[in-house]
């Protein structure tokens, strides 16, 4: 008789204790699962970047570690230096080169791969090809490709009676070498993406188009174009926070890597590292981070600016064409 | 259908001078891989000389010797493919827990921190190499891979791809049923939540795979000239040989074949993964 009370005791503790786990598995297991991600962040992404702030108000050399407090020197110092000023206009200026012929090839492509193709997948993965060829290779190859003396495309140019280029030495014409890297590489990506989203159009808005008398080419323009506004945003706003860091190509453009004798083409990273590696002072080259950091959150919040208008015309156009 | 077939043009079989754009898009894509073969293939005295030859040269192979005996050319092969692995499961397996318990799995504060993970993605991380690379030194890392694999573990753009993914991809039925036949929450996570997950985790997988394959910038730094990945040993050859590019190319092509192989047998699942990420994002 009391053994069995016991039993019964024993095992209503026993699910007691398993009904309070599973309260807690229930309640602590999601914030158990996302906690890596938050806690990498914190100590590899967002710590580093805060940091980044109080190593630049310092003088910190790369082996000396920390030294005095210096308040605002360090930026002082960098915006003085006209090499600061040549990589913020040369950072500009490859990401123009590399962003607008980018989505603009990238469309004209897309627009034929989403024709009625035979071998389809053929065709997509040849457009990808290029970007499983490191950022590193692909530099190599081109600087080869757009050497000053004996390189291929001075001598196609040559043979059109076009004298050859300094792509090593002026510099627009390293800018337009070092562009072409990066849309060599990125071009077929950004196609599938296009290619994608116009394969989401519906197939009738052409059938009406082309009842209406309209042939492929103006149906481009006034259905496809406008209908894949939000994926050309898309693409531009990704594209802008990778390519104002732009490093590998630059940077082994030559053998030096320092962006050219006069920093034709060095970028704001490129002009990080140096400051930071080859002239092992932190606190500058931390200085430049954080100046590089405000570039991109004001491109990020005009990105945003215009975005919103644009998403707006293209409502109310959308809009006044149903009511048509 | 007939109406289709002569109007659209989207439907019908286009003409000849649609593939030969085509194709030239894809000479394009190809010619400058075959061009560093080309060079690569050729001795210096032959490339450093006006005119172009056309026909691959016969020195390939000796010059991917010299290649391998001017950079630890092995050791960096291994590395990368040590890196990358790691980067790759451990992103997986981190952003499929993650997608999971966003997707799927009820606690306060869901939304805001899916918001914020989402937020990060914009964040330019990389700007913070100079506190990265004293906490690294602090920790005696640098020089070891354990200082590019630990800071890529987990990114953004995982948790959010394998959130997207499973909230379509799983119904919630299943997870109550499992979890009705007394399944633990990391139980009903491994029996349900992970086989649903698996085609977005493989894509996920390859592409940080790609990704960590081709980096250049933050290896470069933190990795010492014995000890490289590839990319940080394309560099160490081109500081080596600049004059001479049939190496420095031989070297590219040798660099390149790994991936290369990845994309002839992947490359039809990359296509996918592009175009499935694009129409949700």
């Amino acid at each position: 008789m009391t053994a069995a009370i016991d039993v019964d005791a024993r095992s209503l503790r026993r699910i007691a204790r398993n009904h309070r786990l599973n309260r807690w598995d229930v309640r602590f297991s999601p914030y158990l699962y996302i906690s890596p991600f938050f806690i990498l962040f914190a100590l590899v992404g967002l710590f580093p970047l805060l940091y980044t702030a109080w190593v630049s108000v310092h003088d910190w050399n790369l082996i000396g570690g920390q030294g005095d407090f210096v308040g605002i020197d360090n930026y002082v110092t960098v915006l003085s230096q006209p090499y600061f000023w040549t990589s913020l206009r040369n950072t500009f200026s490859i990401f123009l080169f590399s962003s607008v012929p980018q989505v603009l090839l990238a469309m004209g492509i897309a627009a034929f791969l989403d024709y009625n193709l035979r071998a389809k997948t053929l065709w997509r993965m040849g457009v990808l090809l290029p970007y499983v060829v490191a950022p590193v290779a692909v530099a190599l190859i081109f600087s080869n490709l757009f050497g000053d003396r004996f390189g291929l495309i001075n001598e196609l140019l040559g043979g059109i009676g076009i004298d050859a280029i300094r792509w090593h030495v002026d510099v627009i014409p390293s800018h337009l070498a070092i562009a072409t890297m990066v849309n060599f590489r990125w071009t077929g990506y950004t196609t599938l993406i296009f290619l994608a989203a116009m394969q989401a159009i519906p197939r009738d808005y052409y059938e009406a188009a082309i009842i209406d008398g309209a042939n492929r080419l103006r149906t481009f323009w006034s259905i496809t174009v406008p209908l894949l506004r939000p994926v050309i945003i898309f693409v531009i706003i990704t594209s802008t926070i990778g390519g104002l860091q732009i490093f590998d190509e630059p940077r082994m453009f030559d053998q030096a890597g320092q962006g050219g004798a006069n920093r034709q083409w060095q970028t704001l990273t490129l002009y990080i590292y140096e400051l930071g590696w080859g002239q092992r002072n932190f606190g500058r080259a931390s200085a430049v981070a954080w100046l590089l950091f405000l570039v991109i959150i004001v491109i990020a919040i005009l990105n945003f600016v215009i975005t919103r208008r644009i998403a707006g015309s293209t409502e109310r156009r959308i809009r006044t064409k149903g009511k048509r | 259908m007939k109406k289709k077939q002569q109007g659209g043009g989207h439907d019908r079989r286009p003409g000849f001078w649609v593939y030969g754009i085509l194709i030239a898009v894809l000479f394009g894509s190809a010619f400058p891989i075959w061009w560093s073969f080309l060079i690569g293939s050729q001795d210096a005295a032959a490339i450093n000389k006006s005119g172009i030859n056309w026909i691959p040269g016969g020195n390939f192979l000796a010059n991917a010797a010299t290649v391998i005996d001017t950079v630890p050319f092995w050791t960096a092969l291994m590395n990368s493919i040590i890196v990358s692995s790691s980067v790759a499961l451990s992103v997986v397996v981190f952003s499929t827990l993650a997608g999971y318990a966003f997707a799927k799995l009820k606690f306060r504060g869901r939304e805001g921190l899916l918001i914020f993970v989402i937020a990060t993605m914009a964040v330019p991380t990389q700007l913070g190499i100079v506190p990265l690379f004293i906490v690294m030194s602090r920790l005696g890392w640098t020089g070891s891979l354990w200082a590019v694999i630990a800071p890529a573990m987990v990114t953004a753009f995982g948790v959010f791809w394998m959130t997207q993914y499973l909230r379509d991809a799983l119904p919630d039925e299943l997870i109550e049923a499992v979890r009705m036949d007394g399944a633990s929450m990391i139980g009903s996570f491994w029996h349900v939540g992970l086989p649903a997950a698996r085609p977005a985790a493989a894509m996920l997988a390859l592409f940080t795979f790609i990704a960590t394959w081709t980096n250049f910038f933050w290896p470069f730094i933190v990795l010492d000239p014995g000890n490289p990945t590839l990319p940080v040993a394309l560099q160490q050859l081109q500081a080596a040989h600049y004059v001479d590019y049939s190496l420095v190319l031989s070297g590219v092509v040798l660099s390149i074949i790994p991936l290369v192989l990845v994309f002839i047998f992947l490359g039809k699942q990359l296509v996918a993964g592009i175009m499935q990420g694009a129409v949700k994002g």
